[in-house]
Parts: C-alpha cells; structure tokens; sequence
C-alpha cells in the first residue's frame, strides 16, 4: 500500500483509540503511543498496530495513537481506517 | 464513729476514708454557669497548648465530612506553624481534599499514617515512595478493635462536629430548628473519643445545654473550639445517592437480589447491608420490589445508610437502622427525625474484639475494584496498582454475613474485574460467598449449597475460573502491573494481622 497523505481514524472517547499515521520514505514503523491502559496493554496495542500495518503492506510511517482502552478489533479497524485514508483506496477486503 | 481499722473488710468495701465535709454549693443558674464554667477555648492554638501534645505523638481526625472536610487541614496546617514534628496521623479514612499533607509530610510534620483509605494527588505519591514508613490500612471494625486494645493509641483526637454545647455533648446534627450543617451519624468519631488521651471538638455551632441526643457525650470531651469553617456543606453531603441508569449495574442489581432470594437469605425478619456502588445501591430497589410482592419486612439495615434505605424505613419496609454513617442528605435527615433510626459507634458495628452488629447481618452486597480466582477481593488499589480506594467495612461485614455477594462488572472498558490475583487483598476469598457479574454468577466452592439452590431457582453457575476466561476472551490477558521491592502501605485484615501489602509502582521505562 502506497501512503499519500497524513490521515486519520478514531476519536478520543472511552473504548475507542484515535490513530494519526504520516508517510515516510523510510526508516520504517515508528510508533508514539499513549494510553490509559499503557501498564496493562501498552505492549498488546503496539503489537496489534504493527501486525495490521504489515498486513497492510505499511513499511515506512510514523503512527501517533491516542488508546483509551480500546479493545484489539477496534485498534485494527481504526489503523486499517487511517491506512487506507492515508492511501486515499477504498479498503475493499472488508468482511 | 467507730475506728475504721475495726470494721471487718473495711479495704475491701470502701478505701476513702471518713465524710470531711463537701466544697461549696454553687448557686448560680445553670445558663450563667454554661457562659462561665465550659470547655471552650478562644483558639486552636490554645486547645492544641491544652492538650500537652508533643513532637512524635498519635493525632486522629474522622471522615464524616468527606471530600467536604476542612478539619484535617487546619489542624495539620497550625501544627506546622507551632513548629510540631513526626506526628503520627491516625484517621478513620481521607479524602482527595487532604492533598495538602503531603507538603507536611515533605516537611516532617506528619511521618506515619494510619487509614482505611487514600484518595487522590495524596494517594499517588504515597504510591510513587512519598513516605519513608508504610501507610497501615485497616478495616473500620479493625481501626475500633486497634484503639480499643491499644495497638492504634490515639494521643490525641481532633474530631469536627457539626453540633456541640459548651461542655462537649457534640453530634453530627441538631434538633434544634436551624440551617446548620449536617453529617449525620458520627460513628467513627465514637471511637476516637472514648479511647484518645484528649478529644478536642472543632464545632462551627455551638448550641445550648444540652445537644441531647449527642454522638460524642461530654465526659469524653475535654476542650471545645469554636472555627468559623469546619467543612463545605456540598462536600460534606449531598441529597439523595442517586439511582443508577446504567443497563449493566442494573443487570447485576437485579441478579444479586435473585440470588439473595434464591440463597434462602430473603424472608419476613431478614437483615441487610447494601455499599455504596451504583449496583449495590440498585439491589436496594429490587428487593424493594420483591419485599412489597411477597409481604415481607426488613428487620434491620445496617451499615452506610443512604436515602433509598431511609426511604424504605419511612415506607415501613425496614424496621429498624443502625447507621454507623450517612452516606447522603436524605439519610441524615431520617437520623434526625426518626427514631428508629438509630446512631451506633464503630465499634459496635464491626470490632471482632466484641459483640458487633455485622454478625447479625444477613447479608451484605459489597463492591469490588477487582477479584481474583481465589475469591479475593481488592478495592483498595487500581488497575494501575495505585492506590485510589478505602477499605471501609469490606473484611467486616463480609465476615460477619451469613451471605456475602461481591458484585461487579466483568470489565470496566479495557480492564477485567476477574483476574488471577488481585493486587492487593482487602478481603480474603474465605468470607467471600457469591460473585455477580453482568456476565455471570460464580459461587464459592465453599458454599457448595448455595451453588446448589441458585441452579434450582434457575440461576447458571459459572466457576470464577470460567468468568476470567470470559473476560479475557474479550479484553485480551493483561501485563502485570510493576512494583519496585519498596513497601508503601501495609493492609491488616479486620483481626489486624497482615494480609497483604502495596509496593512502591515502577515507573522505570518498560524493556
């Protein structure tokens, strides 16, 4: 997947995880993560991040999130949302 | 008269002598001797100078004034200013609005805490290694047991009291007609005034001779202060405990007052202890329901005492009260105005040292931050594992009922409630009875019987082995918490032995 443009998915209410993905050239996945549950599940919430980018074919951008205890479906939804907007596709692998 | 060394016995059946006389008979009325003779005195200062209270000793404080209180504050406050040192602060549980102990304890003026819970900025740096000595939690059954036997001496109390007459008869409330402020019942304030060297009484009222009925009797009570300001009456009480409209504690609500019922704990005569979580406030209003359709009554509630229990008293559901504190506006009004609604001290509610109205309870619905497969329960400290709770009577009434029920959400957002070990236990699987999720009821293996009549009512049993895998299905296994090796609080279960303690949290990065 080609990354275009900064884009975004997610809000900042509770359950939910707000995702801002920038393109890189390079340099790989950089993750800035913060989140309510960071003691609990920070480590949880990186590795599903990093899996679905890699799904996603992402190897190159910098990815904010802000978690507010959201569960894994939803973290994957919000980074897939954010990816494709940022590749500016429709995500037609849906279902 | 004859020579006393004649009487048979006589050191046995009286030491003191023959009658010399008496002192002069004062003549004056009794309201000129209220103006002149009493125990106010015209500062804090003066009182704290009276009480003789020196570097190193045990001061106590109540919270019946809740996030309201004013009293811990200014009393620590003008402490600090007369220059007092390593004082051990002893108090019934604090608030989020005490924060300002910790520039106090920063400074040497308050080195020990003793406490049935912590809240807020204070709570997080006790948490984060703020004092060199442990905080003591304990259970309010455990904390009157302690003072009672001498392990918690209490040098000296400064108890707040929204009523007290010039000799000390002091209460949470007047009856006279007036707006003065209210906290209800001042049953752990009971405590502290039998047993403390010295009892000073911070009052924003002073009424006349005599405050009947009081909490605190004049012969506990040596100076009166009268302050301008002892609490913010909003902080202190608010009207009624509302009713929760969440659809999840009404789940568990209505499931734990089918499980009270089930467990053959529901008949005419049965006795009650609800907390103060939204769900077990809300089981109140089931088994309202279930009283007025089977034609039963409450002999007596206990406990915390909010507006829905007053209510059900007025309504004739529920016999008699026995309020060791009032948890809103509305039940300290019913204190006031009904009879049956009756003040009693902690140590009568919950001390295991004697007779304690926790024994004759039925049963008791209790909350829970987190429980573990063991049936152990935690409400003192966070998922976080700060520490953000107070034990209050968890351990007591948990023991003294024939049917404890922990109710609690599976999951509060990400976190699970089921775990494998609680962070810290509060109280020990062993008197825990029944669990009530939203997703299920789980019973002690202990209680094999109970399980057994919750299936013949219809009510699925899981083991609690069986709703931690719940949860974690949906919320994924969470990473521990880290601690460093330091140990910044010490819990004593309700006999005041160690149950468990509270480290210090590692904020260190993570590898």
């Amino acid at each position: 997947m080609k990354l275009l443009k900064t884009a975004m998915a997610g809000t900042m209410e509770s359950g939910d995880i707000m995702v801002t993905i920038v393109p890189l050239e390079n340099g790989g996945i950089t993750l800035d993560l913060t989140s309510s549950v960071m003691q609990q599940y920070g480590r949880r919430i990186g590795e599903v991040i990093r899996e679905t980018l890699g799904e996603l074919g992402v190897t190159n951008a910098a990815v904010s999130a802000v978690d507010k205890g959201a569960l894994d479906c939803t973290v994957r939804a919000r980074v897939s949302a954010a990816a494709f907007r940022c590749a500016q596709a429709e995500n037609d692998h849906w279902g | 008269m004859d020579e006393l060394k004649n009487i048979p016995h006589i050191d046995e059946i009286a030491h003191r002598g023959i009658f010399a006389g008496v002192p002069p008979k004062h003549t004056a009325t009794f309201q000129e001797r209220t103006a002149r003779q009493n125990k106010v005195l015209p500062s804090l200062e003066a009182a704290i100078r009276a009480t003789g209270l020196k570097d190193g000793m045990t001061i106590s404080f109540h919270h019946h004034f809740r996030g309201g209180d004013h009293v811990v504050n200014q009393v620590v406050d003008t402490l600090a200013r007369m220059g007092y040192k390593n004082l051990t602060l002893a108090a019934s549980s604090l608030a989020a609005v005490h924060a300002p102990l910790i520039d106090h304890i920063k400074s040497g003026v308050i080195t020990h805490i003793e406490t049935s819970g912590l809240r807020g900025d204070l709570a997080e740096e006790i948490s984060r290694g703020l004092m060199d000595c442990p905080v003591v939690f304990r259970s309010h059954g455990g904390r009157a047991a302690a003072i009672r036997s001498g392990e918690l001496h209490i040098d000296v109390a400064f108890l707040g009291a929204p009523s007290c007459d010039p000799y000390g008869n002091a209460n949470g409330y007047s009856r006279d007609e007036d707006d003065a402020i209210a906290c209800g019942s001042m049953g752990y304030a009971r405590t502290d005034a039998k047993y403390a060297d010295k009892v000073v009484i911070l009052t924003n009222h002073l009424v006349r001779y005599p405050n009947a009925p009081w909490a605190i009797p004049e012969y506990d009570v040596d100076y009166i202060v009268v302050m301008e300001d002892i609490g913010d009456p909003k902080g202190i009480m608010s009207g009624a405990t509302r009713y929760t409209k969440n659809p999840k504690e009404l789940l568990i609500a209505q499931t734990a007052a089918r499980v009270i019922d089930a467990a053959g704990y529901f008949y005419d005569g049965f006795s009650m202890q609800m907390g103060s979580g939204g769900a077990s406030l809300a089981t109140a209003r089931f088994l309202r329901q279930m009283m007025l359709d089977k034609g039963i009554r409450c002999r007596f509630a206990l406990g915390g005492i909010t507006g829905q229990i007053a209510a059900m008293h007025e309504e004739g559901l529920i016999d008699r009260i026995l309020d060791v504190q009032s948890f809103d506006l509305d039940a300290a009004l019913s204190l006031r105005k009904n009879r049956f609604h009756h003040q009693i001290g902690a140590t009568y509610y919950a001390s295991f040292l004697s007779a304690a109205a926790v024994d004759q309870l039925d049963f008791v619905i209790l909350s829970a931050l987190e429980i573990d497969t063991n049936f152990n329960v935690n409400v003192l400290t966070g998922s976080d594992g700060v520490i953000r709770g107070a034990i209050g009577g968890h351990p007591d009434t948990a023991a003294g009922a024939s049917l404890s029920v922990v109710v609690a959400p599976l999951t509060r957002g990400r976190i699970p409630t089921i775990i494998d070990r609680v962070n810290t236990i509060v109280t020990p699987g062993d008197v825990v009875d029944v669990v009530v999720t939203d997703q299920g009821v789980a019973v002690n293996p202990r209680r094999p019987e109970i399980a057994e009549k919750l299936r013949q009512a219809g009510i699925r049993v899981y083991t609690i082995q069986a709703l931690k895998d719940k949860a974690e299905a949906l919320v994924g296994k969470p990473d521990p918490i880290r601690y460093t090796d330091r140990v910044v609080g010490v819990v004593l279960y309700r006999d005041n032995t160690i149950i468990d303690t509270i480290r210090q949290i590692d904020e260190s990065p993570a590898e």
